[in-house]
């Protein structure tokens, strides 16, 4: 964890519930669904930040979940989230098995100070996430994506399978553009067609493999997924010779 | 609002009265933290009480534990909505720290630190009188790395993040200084009762 100040702009006034339409549903997985939300009140954020959802039944009962945004902050009024439906959630299976276009939630954001894309570095990031904890690292490579000069970026991203990458095309086209980010992918339950993937868990070698990938040793360090992956993740960038004081995380579980 | 077809899983009446507003239960133990699971040993391990800069008094692992050990049972609350009932830890209350160090509570505020540089607030008034302790057992195991161990601050009736993971010291001080989530966002005080969860909520 770093000791540095936090970005000034991340912390806000008192933010307002307000309520959001689902313009669209997009199948991205056999488990995780895309909403796109139309804000009735838009907001500037930064990439790595999430939001609130509030669903309340007819009797008054209320359940709140946090989720990362996955789409770019330069998208203005509308922001994507991407939803794993998890077999016992309580929200999540709302949102794939009740929720439908047209329909309104409740939400506040952007929140969050410290899991956030350093929009003016120029020095090389990786990125390392499991599933669904793509999502914040993805809003992350779309904004590098917008920006004039992106730096160098490499992603190692875990995955069962290469049908479940999650957003697997776009990650492979932007790639190819030739703007420096580098994708990994560890498949650990399927076998590996690209040079460079790797058919296992994440561990400390291919971590130190993808950093070979960079130009330099990274400024930043971000890595996302369940605890147990974070751990096993945090292990292997320390052991790659990181600070500690570049590795951001973000667990879910919670 | 009331969303379109919304049921949701509400929790069972005899429990309900102890789940804060916008909390849900949950059986396992989630872990979140901002970075790495700090390497520490309890060789290198120490607590250090200060006011302002100065030090008042520190301990190392062994003579911490030869300090009398308070069982409690309660009800956890995270600001990412998810509570735990009758979580079980054994520690040190704030009130025998400052007994050992010969001292009253010096100032109305004070700021918890941890190894991993983490630093939380939390007013005198709530650390005092029973209410938080520095806990080093779990269920009656050693508190694991990953749940703050070798020791956390346990202030229960605060949102969890006032419950510093691998805490290395409290530091009195004169006035209410934010810490690593209250400067990112996050209440200063953060009341889960009053659904204090981000800053002037």
């Amino acid at each position: 964890m770093t000791s540095a100040r936090p970005d000034r702009d991340a912390v806000t006034d008192h933010i307002e519930w307000q309520n959001a339409t689902i313009l669209c549903i997009v199948e991205r997985t056999r488990t995780i669904r895309s909403f796109f939300l139309q804000l009735s009140r838009p907001f500037g954020f930064t990439a790595g930040q999430h939001v609130d959802l509030r669903l309340t039944a007819e009797d008054g009962y209320a359940a709140m979940r946090s989720y990362s945004i996955a789409s770019s902050p330069t998208s203005s009024g509308i922001i994507e989230l991407a939803i794993e439906r998890l077999p016992d959630g309580e929200v999540s299976t709302f949102f794939h098995d009740v929720a439908r276009v047209g329909d309104e939630i409740e939400l506040r954001g952007p929140l969050g100070g410290h899991f956030l894309w350093p929009a003016h570095t120029t020095q090389p990031i990786l990125m390392i996430g499991a599933g669904s904890g793509l999502v914040p690292l993805m809003s992350m490579i779309r904004q590098r994506s917008s920006s004039s000069r992106p730096v160098p970026t490499a992603l190692l991203l875990s995955s069962r399978t290469w049908s479940e990458v999650l957003f697997r095309d776009e990650l492979l086209a932007a790639e190819r553009d030739g703007s420096g980010l580098s994708v990994a992918l560890a498949l650990t339950r399927d076998e590996t067609t690209r040079s460079g993937d790797f058919a296992r868990h994440v561990d400390g070698a291919m971590i130190a493999d993808v950093l070979r990938r960079l130009p330099a040793v990274p400024s930043h360090v971000f890595l996302c997924g369940s605890n147990a992956f974070v751990n096993v993740a945090t292990d292997g960038a320390l052991d790659a010779g990181l600070s500690s004081a570049t590795i951001k995380t973000e667990r879910y579980g919670g | 609002m009331v969303t379109r077809g919304f049921i949701g899983r509400q929790p069972a009446s005899k429990d309900a009265h102890r789940l804060p507003p916008g909390q849900h239960v949950v059986n396992s133990f989630p872990v979140l933290s901002a970075g790495p699971v700090p390497r520490l040993a309890t060789t290198d391990w120490q607590f250090v009480l200060k006011l302002g800069p100065r030090v008042l008094k520190a301990w190392d692992w062994a003579a911490f534990n030869r300090l009398p050990q308070t069982t409690i049972t309660t009800d956890i609350h995270c600001v990412t909505a998810w509570s735990k009932f009758d979580t079980s830890w054994e520690g040190v209350t704030v009130d025998d720290i400052l007994a050992d160090a010969g001292l009253a509570a010096p100032t109305e505020f004070a700021l918890a630190h941890s190894y991993d540089g983490y630093s939380t607030n939390v007013p005198t008034a709530d650390l005092i009188n029973s209410k938080a302790m520095v806990a080093l057992k779990y269920n009656g195991q050693p508190l694991s790395p990953d749940h703050g161990g070798p020791a956390r601050l346990l202030v229960p009736h605060l949102y969890f993040w006032k419950s510093a993971k691998w805490v290395s010291g409290l530091q009195f001080t004169d006035r209410d200084h934010a810490g690593f989530w209250e400067l990112r966002g996050y209440h200063m005080y953060g009341d889960p009762w009053r659904e204090q969860r981000y800053t002037n909520d």
